[in-house]
């Protein structure tokens, strides 16, 4: 099974919010997780509703049945320190090179070994062990950056180990490509029922393939239930307008007094149509009642044919449910909970 | 039908976008926001609207999806603006659209600045060949420069540029001045030649320092790397002032009266999050804000029936439809409402009295379990009555010949009740919206908004971006019919 969960997706699709979920699904029966942070965004403190995450490993969360979720958020100029530390002991040189400029050249001018030490760090969190030589974390979820950049991030080290073709660099590229083309590994894309993140999705995946580097699963974010099945759509779209004018007055929507009523109590209707007809607001609302069932017909079977694009792709897919007011903490580990039920990711 | 519900707050002021794009004064518009938004769809709409009305615009993507870079004719990644096909062109005007290729950009300034030597020795530079295909970074760089050589040939009376979808939406601000900082750093001038920085008496201690220094990075990348570096650095020596003046003309384009950045985001808390960052961040740099795009706010035709009623009113038709689906109305109604709905005690009341407003009191004690908010109460307990009353009322008036069209597989309460219910659905999205975008107005009530309509599905052609445009040019979540 995987050990290292890197979560990509387009923009837009909550990719952070599916990372943090995974994270604390996969921490039950005691586990270890940590959630890694690459793009310094701060999303994962949001998520968790705390301040801001240092470059420290912390516990966040607690999941159910004892499990605990620690974070990360990597900066890169540490990172660099860190990795500089780790081949030469570069205390005070570090310092100086910093003085120099050199750390803000690798950070920032020169973007390829920014990703170098984002990815470098979160393969040494996975390669971690502890004096017995158990693995410190069970697993690692990163919040990566989105599907339009993800295989030339992960394949970064790659890249170097080109460039830099002897040396410790070389190695520890050389290393990182490692796990990350290794089945302990797995690039799951977050997505929704619309069609440029579903084509993103396909793109991506077919991208990472090429690459080498192992796909996991989609996930499919923010579902809806279709509220009415697309029979019933037809059968409103041509016409039980009577009927259902009808069943809406029955339940209270109708009678021009009700109409009436309205206007007195100060609201306002802004179209004279239904009382012309004399049918009251049951009237009045069949039209747009009836557009918005027609939108909703629409969006339905795109989300259907979105769907059988995604299936398509021959990877295995989890679902999870839009939550009508917003992801907060109890949302969260509500996804976390469906994501488990779906089976081992 | 139109509901005021929907509407702008009059707090928040109306971003004219057709004033905006109609202005010659308007050179260029920036589309920020966080990615996922709508800002390379915003971006073309605009281009299109304004081309339409009358200006010569060109349209600068970064990374469009596909269809809808298909649907402006530039699939092709040539880096070259093309005109666009099936603009109307009447009011004069004319639209160019052109997708930035880094790694061309890239090519292009260093073919352009350096002589055919030294030009190629840049090209065929590992390292430079890495940079240029673009790692997280180089694109908020080339699309700057893409900018500041759209605005220098001066063919067109107004650029629309879409951001990069960078990990902070910010990262194209930041372009120029990174650049410069390292520019003015001295780790260029180690990089190339630690001989030269020494040359001053004071510095000699830190010459050594730097023999050091070099020779720690040549351990750490491998000599042969660090040779790379070098060379490429000391091959771009006499191009990056270049790069750096016009990176600075840039960024102060940007800042110039001709600029408008317009903040994209979608009504959720996330982007409206970073939409507000986004605002700070250009009031800080002096970048003139031109307003903030709702993209994909819903609206509603019937804004006036709220969540909780059209739920009571779906509840109220879902339990009464068993013995429903055949009978007529006018029979079986009464009986329903004393049968299933619980709130039996108004059933005495006739049609009549139920109308009047003295009703709800006398309900509200029965309301199950009920919301008691106050607008709620009394039109969702009366109307079980009300409702009865209507349907008679209505049977009386409507061609009952109608009435037998009951389709097989759902009887009319049954739709109408999933049609209360999609509404509900729609009317509680929509009362989100609006507390997020309340948010966002509140802490900056001086930023102009226009809200765009959502749309059921994608857009990729120009009818489409069309029908956008006007939208923003509405400004108001109810432009659909």
């Amino acid at each position: 099974m995987s050990r290292l969960h890197v979560v990509s997706g387009k923009g837009g699709t909550g990719k952070t919010t599916v990372a943090a979920a995974l994270a604390l699904a996969l921490a039950t029966e005691g586990r270890r997780t940590l959630l890694v942070e690459v793009e310094g965004r701060q999303g994962i403190a949001q998520v968790f509703e705390t301040e801001a995450l240092p470059y420290e490993e912390r516990k966040i969360a607690v999941a159910p049945g004892g499990g605990e979720v620690h974070a990360l958020a990597i900066d890169a100029e540490r990172a660099l320190l860190d990795y500089l530390q780790m081949f030469y002991k570069l205390g005070s040189a570090g310092r100086a090179l910093k003085k120099l400029g050199a750390i803000d050249f690798a950070t920032t001018i020169a973007p390829g070994l920014r990703d170098v030490l984002l990815t470098g760090k979160a393969c040494e969190a996975v390669r971690r062990k502890d004096k017995r030589g158990k693995f410190v974390y069970d697993a690692i979820v990163m919040d990566a950056p989105p599907t339009g950049r993800i295989t030339r991030f992960l394949n970064v080290n790659d890249e170097v180990a080109g460039l830099a073709r002897i040396g410790p660099i070389h190695n520890q590229a050389q290393a990182v490509m490692r796990v990350l083309k290794s089945p302990e590994t797995a690039v799951h894309l977050v997505t929704l029922l619309e069609e440029m993140p579903v084509q993103e999705t396909a793109d991506g995946v077919a991208e990472l393939r090429a690459a080498g580097l192992p796909v996991g699963g989609t996930v499919i974010n923010m579902t809806r239930p279709a509220v009415l099945d697309t029979g019933d759509l037809d059968i409103a779209a041509r016409g039980a307008r009577t009927g259902i004018a009808k069943a809406l007055a029955q339940a209270g929507l109708g009678g021009p007094r009700r109409a009436d009523d309205h206007l007195k109590a100060g609201r306002r209707e802004a179209s004279p149509a239904g009382a012309v007809a004399g049918d009251g607001w049951a009237d009045q609302l069949i039209d747009p009642l009836l557009e918005q069932a027609r939108e909703h017909a629409e969006r339905v079977e795109l989300e259907r044919v979105q769907y059988a694009e995604l299936t398509g792709l021959g990877l295995p897919t989890y679902e999870l449910e839009l939550l009508p007011e917003g992801v907060d903490l109890a949302g969260l580990y509500r996804l976390a909970r469906d994501l488990r039920k779906q089976g081992p990711i | 039908m139109t509901s005021d519900d929907t509407t702008l707050d009059a707090s928040a002021p109306w971003l004219e976008v057709d004033a905006l794009i109609d202005d010659p004064g308007t050179r260029i518009v920036v589309c920020c926001g966080s990615g996922g938004v709508g800002k390379t769809t915003t971006a073309a709409a605009l281009g299109v609207r304004a081309a339409e009305r009358g200006r010569k615009v060109v349209v600068l993507t970064i990374d469009p999806a596909r269809r809808l870079a298909q649907s402006m004719g530039i699939s092709e990644l040539d880096n070259v603006p093309r005109r666009v096909k099936g603009v109307e062109e009447a009011a004069g005007g004319e639209l160019h659209a052109m997708m930035l290729d880094m790694k061309r950009t890239f090519d292009e300034i260093v073919e352009g600045h350096a002589e055919a030597d030294r030009a190629r020795a840049i090209l065929e530079n590992p390292f430079y060949q890495s940079l240029s295909a673009g790692f997280a970074g180089t694109q908020e760089y080339m699309a700057m420069e893409k900018l500041g050589q759209l605005r220098a040939r001066d063919e067109w009376d107004l650029i629309v540029v879409d951001t990069p979808p960078s990990r902070s939406a910010l990262d194209f601000l930041d372009a120029p001045k990174r650049l410069g900082s390292f520019l003015d750093g001295k780790f260029i001038r180690v990089l190339m030649a630690p001989a030269k920085v020494g040359g001053r008496a004071g510095m000699k201690f830190l010459n050594v320092g730097m023999s050091m220094m070099t020779g720690t990075l040549s351990k750490l990348m491998g000599g042969q790397l660090l040779r790379d570096v070098q060379t490429f650095v000391a091959a771009m020596d006499t191009m990056f002032g270049g790069f750096r003046t016009r990176a600075d003309a840039t960024y102060r384009l940007l800042q110039a009266p001709g600029t408008a950045f317009l903040v994209v985001a979608a009504p959720e808390r996330d982007a409206l999050r970073e939409a507000a960052y986004f605002v700070q961040r250009l009031a800080a740099e002096q970048m003139p804000l031109a307003g903030l795009v709702l993209n994909r706010v819903h609206g509603s035709g019937a804004a006036q029936l709220s969540a909780e009623r059209a739920l009571a009113a779906a509840e109220a038709l879902t339990d009464r439809t068993p013995d429903d689906t055949d009978t007529d109305p006018d029979d079986c109604a009464p009986a329903d409402a004393e049968a299933d709905t619980g709130v039996e005690a108004d059933t005495g009341t006739d049609p009549a009295s139920a109308a009047t407003p003295v009703a709800p009191g006398t309900a509200h004690g029965d309301a199950p379990g009920d919301d008691p908010a106050e607008n709620l109460v009394p039109t969702g307990i009366v109307d079980l009555d009300g409702g009865n009353a209507g349907s008679r009322t209505a049977s009386g008036h409507s061609p009952a010949a109608a009435e037998h069209v009951t389709p097989p597989s759902a009887s009319a309460p049954q739709l109408a009740a999933g049609l209360l219910r999609l509404h509900a659905e729609r009317m509680q999205v929509l009362a989100r919206e609006r507390r997020t975008r309340d948010r966002f107005t509140a802490l900056h009530p001086e930023v102009p908004v226009t809200e765009v309509a959502a749309l059921p599905g994608d857009v990729h052609d120009l009818a489409g971006l069309r029908a956008i445009g006007e939208r923003l040019a509405l400004g108001s979540a109810d432009a659909d019919s």
